[in-house]
């Protein structure tokens, strides 16, 4: 039952970010773009997207109070990688979840910028476990 | 700044944030777990992947929506304007920032932002600006490629 909740969840929000713009590189782009000509769409996106998931975290507190109350800090490798992932957005416009979506459009550059995501996080993958061997 | 009205098409946009949420609320508040793409696909490659059956079924729900929304309407044609080698790199760099940053812009731009997460904010503002800079240089900075 949670692999078909799984799956359905993953459809729902495969076609919210097709039908949003949010798999189409040249409007991701043209978000970020603020010096050139700005289309603000992607703002809307997030707008729908966040106050959903808004009302959702409410609920999930009103049943039970200590669902995501975990404290965290912000730290280096937060901003770092952060900081990585949005050079790799700027340079092509695509996120991973639009990655995923493209590779499903049978689009070659789609599949190239997926290869790429599956190495850097394979690439994290080899040094998170070489730094903890030395630690 | 200009708008470009010819591309802004806010009640899509609106409407497919609307549909993400909806799918990102209905994992958390049925499956407990939080819809972020690069955690879930990063849980594959690790040394010891964990719970291979639900993120294999998430990610093919995404890998499958375009047929799905080709059964009703016609997918637009969807160009990509980088060269095969630049979305290489690109993908690479999304591919590791994302894991070391714990997330991408759903996991920490939607669902942390939406669960008011301090982190998750500042990631966001983090990914966000520099994605605004590196577009500003490769289009503008540099002068080439527009």
């Amino acid at each position: 039952m949670t692999n078909l909740i799984a799956l359905i969840c993953g459809l729902l929000f495969g076609l919210g970010l097709i039908i949003s713009g949010m798999t189409e590189p040249e409007k991701v782009l043209g978000f970020l773009d603020l010096a050139g000509r700005w289309d603000p769409s992607l703002a809307f996106v997030m707008a729908g997207a966040v106050s959903v998931m808004a009302l959702a975290y409410g609920i999930a507190r009103h049943r039970s109070p200590a669902v995501n109350s975990r404290a965290a800090t912000v730290d280096k490798n937060l901003l770092l990688g952060a900081a990585v992932f949005g050079i790799g957005w700027g340079l092509a416009g695509i996120c991973p979840g639009p990655a995923l979506v493209l590779l499903g459009t049978g689009s070659a550059k789609g599949a190239v910028f997926f290869l790429g995501l599956l190495g850097g996080m394979g690439l994290f993958e080899r040094w998170a476990k070489y730094r903890n061997t030395r630690s | 700044m200009m708008i470009d009205w010819q591309h802004f098409t806010w009640p899509a946009a609106l409407l497919g944030g609307l549909l993400i949420g909806i799918a990102a609320a209905a994992f958390m508040l049925l499956n407990g777990r939080v819809a972020g793409i690069s955690g879930i696909l990063g849980g594959l490659l690790r040394w010891q992947a964990q719970d291979r059956a639900w993120r294999v079924a998430f990610l093919m729900g995404l890998v499958l929506a375009p047929l799905l929304y080709s059964s009703a309407r016609q997918m637009p044609d969807i160009p990509i304007g980088a060269s095969y080698p630049l979305l290489l790199v690109a993908g690479m760099l999304v591919g590791f920032g994302t894991r070391l940053g714990n997330g991408c812009t759903s996991g920490h731009g939607i669902c942390g932002v939406a669960r008011g997460s301090l982190r998750s904010w500042v990631a966001t503002g983090v990914f966000m600006g520099v994605g605004i800079v590196t577009v500003y240089v490769v289009r503008h900075g540099l002068g080439y490629w527009a």
